[in-house]
C-alpha cells in the first residue's frame, strides 16, 4: 500500500506541476477553420487524388490551398497512382485527378464505358517525353542529338546489363514506352534495359553527369529534376499525327502531351465551387516548375510551397474562382 | 542450386546430375538463343488480355452482387473501425478534440507501464527511449499512425495465425493443405493485388490492413506450426504415458515448450508487418510509409532515412518487448513465483497508476499532447544521412564497379544464358531431371508441373532471368546466413551487437537505400540482388543461429571433452543438429528473396520484377502483371518443392 501512496503522490505532484500549461482545446490556434465556417458549408470535403510525382504535387497544392483558403473547402489527399486513382471514381473516393498524361485506355474505360468520370479541361501544361543525354555529352559529342548519329556511339553505351550493344535506359514504368519498338524500327544499335523506376533514372543521369559516365535514356518534362540538369533531348524522327498508331510500328518521335485534368461525374454534379476551381484551374510550365522546385530544391512542405506561389499570384488565382 | 551443394545420398546420382549438367552446356552451346520464348516489354499474349477482361468483368459486376458486397463491407467495416479508434486514441485527432486521446506522454507512459508489467525494468526503458525518438525525430504523428496500423493488422494475425499454426503443427494433412498457400501469400508480389484490393475494401486503412495482413500471417502459422512439431516425442510420450489427453498436453506440453519458437514467429509477423508499411502507402495507408515514398520522389534521402529510422526503431522495441514477455513467462514457469502475489500486485497497480495519471495530463493538457516542436533533431539526422550517402557514392563507387562486374560476369550472366539463352525443352529436361534426382518422382511431377505453367503464363524467358538472379541472391543469402548465423548462435556478445543490424536490414524500407545502391552499381540486376540480400540474410542468420543455440549443451559438451576443436564442433555437431532450422533458413532466405524480386524490377533487374510494376502502373499491361506475379509464385514453389529435404528424424507427429 505504501508504494501505491507514493505512486498517488507523485501522480499528484505532477499534476500540479502541469496546471501551468494551456489546456487542450482552450488554446486559440485549436480551433482551425471558424472563419471560412460560413462558406465551409457550400463546398464541403474535395477528395483530392495525388499521384506520386511532383509536378502532379505542384498543381494538387495550389488548388489545395486555394479550396482551403478562398473557397473554405476541406481537402482531403489521398496518395495514389494513377490507375488507383482512376479506380477511386468508380468507387466515389476520389474526386479529381488534376495532372493526367494521356492515359487514353482509362478514359476509354472510366469516362465512355463506366461514365464515372469527365474531363475538366487542361492544366496549361506540355509534356515531352523523349531520349535525353547528360549535358556533358552534348557538350563532348555535338552531334550525337541527331539519331542517325547514335549507331556511331553505341559502342560508349555499352554496360553490364546490354551485352554487346548500347543501353538504352527505360524508366519509369508508368509512363507509355515505345522504345523497343523505335530500336528496332530505327534500326539502331542499342538493348533496352528498365530501369524500373524515377528513382532509378535520375541516379543514373546523376552519375553521369558527376563521373562523366556515358548515358542515353528515356525522360520527361516538365520534372523538377531538370532545373538541377539541364538534360539535352535526342532529336528523333519528327512527329506527325498518327504515326504512332500502330505500336509495333513506331518510327517517329513521342508526341505532345497536353496535360489535363479529370473529375468524377458525382462531383462535377455537385454544384461544388471546388469543381469550378477545378475546372478553371490553368497555369504555365514555369509555374508548375517554381512550386516543383519550392517542394524538391528549397525542401518546402506542398503546403508552404503553394502558399508562397499564391502570394505572388494573386491575380492568376482570382480569374480560377467562381464568378460570384 | 542449393540442390547442388546437399550431398546426394547415392555418389551415382552424383554422376548422373553432373552428365546432366553436361549436357545442358553442350546444348546451351549448340543451341544458345534458339527457341527461347522471349517477349518484349509492351508485347502481350491472348492470357494477359483475357484477364484484362475478366478484370473488367469482375470490376463492372462488383456492385450487383449482393451476398458479396455485404460479406466484403462488414469484413472492411471491422477493420476500418479499429483502426480508426486505435488512430483516434494515438494519433488522429478525435472525439471533436483537436488531439488524440492520448498525448504523447500518455502513449509513452501506457507504453512503458505495458512492457513493464509484461517484459523487465529494461525493455521499459527501451521503450521509454524509442517512443521518444520518434517525437525527436519530428516524426510522432506519423508513428502513431504506423503504429496504429501495425497493432491492428498483428492483431487479427496472430488470432488468425497462432490457432492454425497450431493446427498445421499437429496435423500433417492441414500442414500438406496449408503449405502452398502460405507460399501463395509469402511470395505473390503484394503490387499484384494493391489494386483490386481498393476496388473489394476501397481506398484506406481497411485495403492496407489486409495487404499487411496477407504478408505477415504466413510466418505466425509457419514457425508455430514448426515450433509445435519440434516438440520432442520423448516428453510427449512420457506425458501420454501419465495419462494425459491429446488437448492436455497440448495445453501443458506443447504449447509452453513450443513457446521460446512461437515467440520467433510472433517477431516475424510483427517484422513482416512493419515491412509492408511503405508498399501499404501506395494505397494511402497513413503513416511513416508515406513520409518515406513522398521524400523518394525528389529523391530525398534525408528525409526517407529519417522516416526508415524510426520505423527500425519501432520494430526493435516491439521486437524486445515480446522477447521480453516471453522470457518473464519462461522463468516463470523454470522457477515458479518470483515473488509474493502481493508484492506484484502492488507493482501491476503502481505501473498503471502513473500511466493513468500521466496518460490524463496528456488528454488535459496541450504540453503533454503535442511532442513540442523545439525538441527536434530530425533535420540533423537527415542532414548526416544525405552526407553519408554522398560520401558513399562518391567515395566507393570505383570499387563498388569491380565488384558488380565480378558477380555479374562471373555468376549471374553465366547463370542466365544457360537458363534463359538455352532452348526452352532444354532447361525444363534438364529441370525435370534435376528434380528427379535430388527430390524423387514426386518433386519431378511438380516441376515439371511448375515449368509448364510459366510457358503457359507466356513469361517463361522472363522466369529464367529473375529465376537466375533468385539463385545468385540466395547462394549469397545463405553463405552470409549460416556464417554470420552460426557466430551469432554461438557468441552472446555477437547476437546483442548484431542483432539492431539484422533488425534494421530487414525493417528498413528497401526504397530508403535503394538511392545509395543505385549510385553505387547503377540500375543493375546486381542493384537487385544486393537489394535482396539486405532484406533476406538477417531471417535466415536468425533461424540458423535459432538452431544453433536449440542444440543441448549436454552434446556441445560432451563433443568438447572428446577432443573436437572449435571447426569440428560447428561442422560435426552444430550444424548437422541444426539441420532443420538451416533448411528452413534456406526456405525463408529464398521466399524473402523472390518477395523482393518486384523491388528488384525497380532498379534494374527487369524481366519479372518489371513485368509487376509495370502492370501495378500500367492499365494496359495489369493482365501480364498478374501472370507475373503468379509466376514469382510457380518459381517459389517449384524451387521450395523441388529439393532434397532433410530426411525427418522423428516420425511425423500428425
Amino acid at each position: 500500500m505504501a508504494i501505491r501512496r507514493i505512486g498517488v503522490v507523485a501522480g499528484a505532484v505532477l499534476v500540479l506541476a502541469g496546471c501551468g500549461g494551456a489546456k487542450v482545446g482552450e488554446a486559440p490556434s485549436a480551433a482551425p477553420g471558424t472563419g471560412a465556417a460560413g462558406s465551409a458549408a457550400a463546398c464541403g470535403t474535395l477528395n483530392l487524388a495525388i499521384n506520386p510525382w511532383v509536378g502532379y504535387e505542384a498543381n494538387a497544392a495550389v488548388i489545395a490551398h486555394v479550396a482551403e483558403k478562398n473557397l473554405g473547402c476541406t481537402v482531403v489527399k489521398k496518395d495514389l497512382k494513377e490507375e488507383v486513382a482512376w479506380q477511386g471514381f468508380g468507387t466515389g473516393e476520389v474526386d479529381a485527378v488534376v495532372e493526367n498524361w494521356g492515359h487514353d485506355d482509362l478514359k476509354q474505360k472510366y469516362i465512355q464505358e463506366q461514365k464515372t468520370a469527365l474531363e475538366a479541361g487542361l492544366t496549361g501544361n506540355k509534356g515531352v517525353i523523349g531520349w535525353y543525354v547528360a549535358p556533358w555529352m552534348a557538350a563532348k559529342y555535338p552531334d550525337i542529338t541527331d539519331w542517325q548519329n547514335l549507331n556511331k556511339y553505341a559502342e560508349l553505351f555499352k554496360t553490364s546489363e546490354s551485352g554487346d550493344k548500347g543501353q538504352l535506359l527505360d524508366g519509369d514504368p508508368s509512363f507509355v514506352t515505345n522504345d523497343e519498338a523505335l530500336v528496332k524500327n530505327l534500326k539502331l544499335d542499342y538493348k533496352v534495359v528498365y530501369a524500373g523506376s524515377e528513382a532509378a533514372l535520375i541516379t543514373a543521369f546523376r552519375q553521369s553527369e558527376k563521373e562523366q559516365k556515358p548515358i542515353i535514356g528515356y525522360f520527361y518534362e516538365p520534372q523538377w529534376f531538370l532545373s538541377e540538369l539541364k538534360l539535352v533531348k535526342i532529336n528523333l524522327p519528327a512527329y506527325t499525327a498518327g504515326c504512332d498508331a500502330d505500336a509495333a510500328k513506331v518510327a517517329c518521335d513521342y508526341p505532345l502531351y497536353e496535360l489535363d485534368k479529370v473529375v468524377s461525374k458525382k462531383f462535377a454534379d455537385s454544384g461544388s465551387p471546388a469543381y469550378t476551381l477545378i475546372k478553371n484551374f490553368s497555369w504555365t510550365n514555369d509555374d508548375q516548375n517554381l512550386v516543383a522546385k519550392y517542394i524538391s530544391e528549397d525542401k518546402m512542405t506542398p503546403a508552404e510551397a503553394a502558399a508562397k506561389w499564391a502570394a505572388d499570384n494573386e491575380a492568376k488565382i482570382k480569374t480560377w474562382l467562381p464568378a460570384s | 542450386m542449393i540442390t547442388l551443394s546437399v550431398p546426394a545420398r547415392l555418389p551415382a546420382r552424383r554422376y548422373l546430375a553432373g552428365a546432366i549438367v553436361a549436357a545442358w552446356v553442350l546444348g546451351h552451346a549448340l543451341l544458345a538463343g534458339r527457341d527461347t520464348l522471349a517477349l518484349g516489354g509492351a508485347e502481350l499474349t491472348p492470357l494477359h488480355e483475357g484477364v484484362n477482361e475478366a478484370w473488367d468483368t469482375v470490376d463492372d459486376n462488383r456492385n450487383s452482387n449482393p451476398f458479396f458486397l455485404y460479406f466484403v463491407n462488414y469484413i472492411r467495416l471491422i477493420l476500418d473501425e479499429s483502426v480508426k479508434f486505435v488512430q483516434a486514441l494515438i494519433s488522429q485527432p478525435s472525439f471533436g478534440r483537436p488531439v488524440p486521446v492520448l498525448g504523447w506522454l500518455g502513449v509513452v507512459a501506457l507504453a512503458a507501464a505495458v512492457t513493464y508489467i509484461f517484459g523487465n525494468i529494461r525493455v521499459a526503458l527501451l521503450t521509454v527511449a524509442g517512443f521518444v525518438s520518434f517525437g525527436l525525430l519530428g516524426l510522432w504523428a506519423e508513428s502513431m499512425d504506423t503504429l496504429a496500423l501495425t497493432l491492428t493488422a498483428v492483431a487479427y494475425s496472430l488470432a488468425v495465425g497462432i490457432p492454425l499454426g497450431v493446427w498445421a503443427g499437429l496435423s500433417g494433412r492441414f500442414n500438406r493443405f496449408v503449405t502452398p498457400v502460405l507460399d501463395f501469400m509469402q511470395t505473390m508480389p503484394t503490387f499484384v493485388y494493391l489494386a483490386p484490393l481498393t476496388l473489394f475494401f476501397l481506398i484506406g486503412p481497411a485495403s492496407a490492413t489486409i495487404a499487411t495482413m496477407i504478408y505477415a500471417i504466413p510466418p505466425a502459422i509457419r514457425i508455430t506450426a514448426h515450433a509445435i512439431r519440434e516438440v520432442s516425442p520423448v516428453t510427449l510420450e512420457a506425458s501420454s504415458s501419465l495419462g494425459a489427453t491429446s488437448a492436455q498436453s497440448l495445453r501443458h506440453v506443447r504449447l509452453p515448450l513450443a513457446r521460446r519458437t512461437i515467440v520467433v514467429g510472433v517477431n516475424q509477423t510483427i517484422m513482416a508487418a512493419l515491412s509492408m508499411a511503405t508498399i501499404a502507402a501506395l494505397i494511402d495507408a497513413p503513416g511513416l510509409g508515406k513520409t518515406v515514398l513522398k521524400a523518394l520522389q525528389t529523391l530525398d534521402i534525408g528525409a526517407a532515412f529519417n522516416a526508415g529510422l524510426a520505423i527500425v526503431i519501432m520494430a526493435v522495441v516491439l521486437d524486445r518487448a515480446t522477447t521480453a514477455a516471453s522470457h518473464r513467462v519462461e522463468t516463470q514457469r523454470r522457477t515458479g513465483r518470483l515473488r509474493s502475489v502481493f508484492f506484484r500486485r502492488v507493482e501491476v497497480a503502481v505501473a498503471l497508476g502513473i500511466a493513468a495519471v500521466l496518460g490524463y495530463l496528456s488528454y488535459t493538457y496541450v504540453w503533454a499532447a503535442e511532442f513540442p516542436a523545439g525538441a527536434n533533431i530530425g533535420s540533423y539526422v537527415r542532414r548526416a544521412a544525405d552526407a553519408a550517402s554522398v560520401w558513399v557514392q562518391d567515395s566507393l563507387s570505383g570499387f563498388t564497379d569491380a565488384l558488380k562486374n565480378v558477380i555479374t560476369y562471373g555468376l549471374l550472366n553465366p547463370f542466365e544464358s544457360l537458363l534463359a539463352g538455352s532452348p526452352w525443352w532444354l532447361v525444363f529436361a534438364v529441370g525435370v531431371g534435376m528434380a528427379a534426382l535430388v527430390g524423387g518422382t514426386r518433386a519431378a511431377i511438380i516441376a515439371a508441373a511448375g515449368l509448364a505453367a510459366l510457358i503457359g503464363l507466356g513469361l517463361w524467358q522472363d522466369s529464367m532471368v529473375t529465376l537466375a538472379a533468385t539463385l545468385v541472391a540466395t547462394i549469397l543469402v545463405m553463405a552470409l546466413g549460416v556464417a554470420t548465423g552460426v557466430w551469432i548462435g554461438r557468441s552472446d556478445r555477437a547476437d546483442a551487437v548484431l542483432r539492431p543490424v539484422l533488425d534494421a536490414g530487414q525493417t528498413m524500407p528497401a526504397f530508403v537505400y535503394l538511392v545509395p545502391i543505385l549510385g553505387l552499381f547503377g540500375p543493375t540486376r546486381f542493384t537487385a540482388i544486393i537489394a535482396a540480400v539486405v532484406f533476406a540474410a538477417p531471417v535466415a542468420i536468425k533461424l540458423v543461429a535459432e538452431g544453433i543455440r536449440g542444440v543441448p549443451p549436454a552434446t556441445v559438451e560432451a563433443a568438447r571433452s572428446a577432443g573436437s576443436s572449435s571447426w569440428q564442433l560447428i561442422t560435426k555437431v552444430q550444424l548437422p543438429m541444426a539441420r532443420g532450422a538451416v533448411a528452413l533458413a534456406a526456405n525463408q532466405g529464398l521466399i524473402y528473396v523472390l518477395s523482393m524480386v518486384v523491388v528488384g524490377g525497380l532498379v534494374g533487374a527487369g524481366a519479372l520484377g518489371y513485368d509487376v510494376v509495370a502492370g501495378f502502373s500500367q492499365h494496359q499491361l495489369r493482365g501480364k502483371g498478374l501472370a507475373a506475379g503468379l509466376a514469382i509464385v510457380v518459381l517459389g514453389i517449384v524451387l521450395d518443392r523441388a529439393r532434397v529435404r532433410p530426411r525427418p528424424e522423428r516420425t511425423d507427429s500428425g
